[in-house]
């Protein structure tokens, strides 16, 4: 059931939350063996939730998400329920407070049914790097579901979940929902608050939805979007109705192509798959336009060097003083080394390592400053490109799925995989991936299409996504797990 | 001609010693193994040798962008506020002093 369904079936009283809520659960119990998506798994909260909603039902009449099951990546704090990063060194923190993106959804009348996997911090773009296992593909057990969100969309997908929140530092939301066949969302940076969402590059975090229709990532948006006193980069614009903006006309809307930098490194069913979601645009009305973006090509350098420097600023908390692993040692400086050599693991502390380079004296001018610089021309590239064009249009991933273990031997590897989903993080920009097709197979891999939108302007990226929905069955079927 | 000078880059990878490696480290407040540092010279040296890409733009006159924020949305009065009480605060620490109300470390000065 998608989320609409849900709060629909519940609101009118036709379901009640409990039955929903435990439904999700076993469904949760018999698959989740095989996807190793959940980290934690909150039956006992869950069901208490949903049995409130339930006694309370007059008051949640009118909430958005009145009894809708919720995954939450396990990089987002919630309040009394493990949150680990997946990693060793937060492996028994448990958050004292709520992130307020779940704070909103709780308010809303969701259902917080467990915390997905993901990589270690955030870092990386298989699901590899997770202290606690990789996540399986839901469409083939034996390939990755792309990193970070790995957990989040493997869950959405395989139905263990209508919808997750995912964060996305440099794809990690896009990415996952691309390789598993679901819509996910970066939104523009500053629309959702990060407070509670652990930090990876402060300049580049945000949390997004993932759902099996955009209709329902527009739900989810909704929600959790708006201003918040406790981020002082969330943004003060007004929310709007994102679901209005859903209306199936996209007559006149130009989607830019930036074909010199999609023409090579792209595999050719991906290439294939995008040409014809944008031929199903344009047969709607929307007009195709060439579109120049002659530094997006860098766009990968650019992002490791600055996100690397701001993630060892930003890890440098982990000291295993105030929360989480401690290692015994002689006295402060060896417990600290101690505790972050052993407490992290290997992507994390390379790039604690390559971010503390480029900010060492000596090299902050030739990488870390031309970095920066070349995030502005980035930046210039896509002003121009939006003064032609509404959107900009191009595959999330470069591939489809691929095998667990085939990248994880070699980082430039894996970093390669994040070619176009890095651009939007480095300008702010939105971004939406949406199921756009299948590799012939077998194993049928999921093939996704972004759309990266205007400041603010989600509403064109998820108006074009449900436009481009009602004339495709991409986002239909359910991968073909072997159920218990 | 970028095309040409990017992979002369490629060519000539800045080198990095695992002495490099073991200054960032302590840097970093990282214990790492002579393993470890090996592998991680190696990698980071590849990953830079890529990045020397970066280096091959003309920045000249161009601004760095740190931050996107064009706009603040929250200035509010410096009144205290509600926060954790302290055994809350304290209840993740892995060597609290509860009654002192305090996070304990081992012995700093001699």
């Amino acid at each position: 059931m998608t989320v609409r369904e849900i709060r629909d079936a519940i609101r009118s009283g036709e379901r009640s939350a409990a039955e929903i809520c435990r439904e999700t659960l076993a469904r949760i119990d018999a698959v989740n063996p095989l996807l190793n998506a959940f980290n934690t798994v909150a039956a006992e909260r869950a069901l208490a939730r949903a049995d409130a909603i339930d006694r309370d039902r007059d008051r949640h009449r009118g909430a958005p998400l009145a009894g809708v099951p919720m995954a939450i990546k396990d990089n987002i704090c919630t309040s009394g329920l493990r949150t680990t990063a997946s990693s060793r060194i937060l492996e028994h923190f448990v958050p004292p407070y709520d992130a307020t993106a779940v704070s909103r959804l709780e308010a809303a009348g969701a259902v917080v049914v467990g915390k997905t996997n993901c990589d270690e911090f955030a870092m990386g773009s298989s699901n590899e790097t997770s202290a606690f296992g990789p996540v399986r593909n839901p469409w083939a057990l034996d390939r990755s579901p792309g990193g970070t969100s790995g957990g989040s969309a493997a869950a959405v997908a395989a139905g263990l979940a209508p919808c997750a929140l995912g964060s996305d530092t440099g794809g990690s939301v896009r990415q996952p929902s691309s390789l598993c066949g679901v819509v996910g969302l970066k939104p523009t940076y500053g629309r959702v608050s990060r407070y509670g969402l652990i930090a990876h590059g402060s300049s580049l975090d945000q949390i997004g939805p993932i759902a099996r229709r955009a209709r329902d990532v527009a739900i989810v948006l909704g929600v959790v979007a708006g201003a918040d006193a406790c981020d002082s980069t969330s943004a003060p614009e007004p929310v709007p109705d994102y679901e209005a903006a859903l209306t199936g006309d996209v007559r006149g809307v130009r989607v830019g192509v930036p074909r010199a930098l999609v023409e090579q490194g792209v595999d050719p069913d991906v290439a294939r798959a995008t040409t014809a979601a944008l031929d199903v645009l344009q047969a709607r009305g929307a007009a195709i336009v060439d579109v120049d973006l002659p530094h997006a090509r860098y766009a990968t350098p650019v992002y490791y060097l600055v996100s690397t420097a701001e993630a060892s600023s930003n890890l440098a908390r982990y000291d295993g003083v105030r929360y989480g692993f401690r290692a015994t040692g002689a006295d402060l400086r060896a417990m600290y080394g101690q505790t972050r050599g052993r407490g992290f693991g290997a992507e994390v502390k390379r790039r604690i390592m390559l971010g503390t380079y480029v900010l060492s004296a000596g090299y902050y001018d030739a990488y870390y400053l031309k970095a920066q610089q070349v995030r502005t021309l980035i930046l210039r590239d896509y002003d121009r490109a939006f003064e032609r064009v509404d959107v900009v249009a191009m595959p999330t991933s470069p591939v489809p799925a691929f095998k667990l273990g085939e990248k994880i031997a070699d980082p430039l590897q894996m970093y390669l995989v994040d070619v176009f989903t890095v651009s939007a993080n480095l300008t702010g920009l939105p971004a939406i991936s949406v199921p756009c097709g299948f590799t012939p197979g077998p194993p049928r891999l999921p093939i996704g299409l972004q759309l990266t939108g205007r400041r603010f302007d989600e509403a064109m990226l998820l108006r074009l996504a449900d436009a481009y929905e009602r004339d495709t069955e991409w986002s239909t079927p359910l991968p073909p797990i072997p159920s218990r | 001609m970028t095309i040409v000078r990017s992979m002369l880059a490629f060519d000539m990878p800045p080198a990095l010693t695992r002495d490099d490696a073991a200054r960032i480290a302590a840097l970093a407040q990282l214990d790492l193994s002579d393993d470890e540092l090996d592998t991680l010279a190696r990698q980071l040296g590849d990953i830079l040798a890529y990045a020397e890409q970066v280096q091959q733009i003309d920045t000249t006159g161009v601004a760095p962008t740190a931050s996107i924020v064009t706009r603040h949305a929250v200035d509010r009065r410096d009144e205290l506020q509600p926060s954790l009480d302290r055994d809350t605060a304290l209840a993740n620490a892995p060597d609290p002093a509860l009654d002192a109300g305090l996070f304990k470390v081992p012995r700093v000065i001699g």
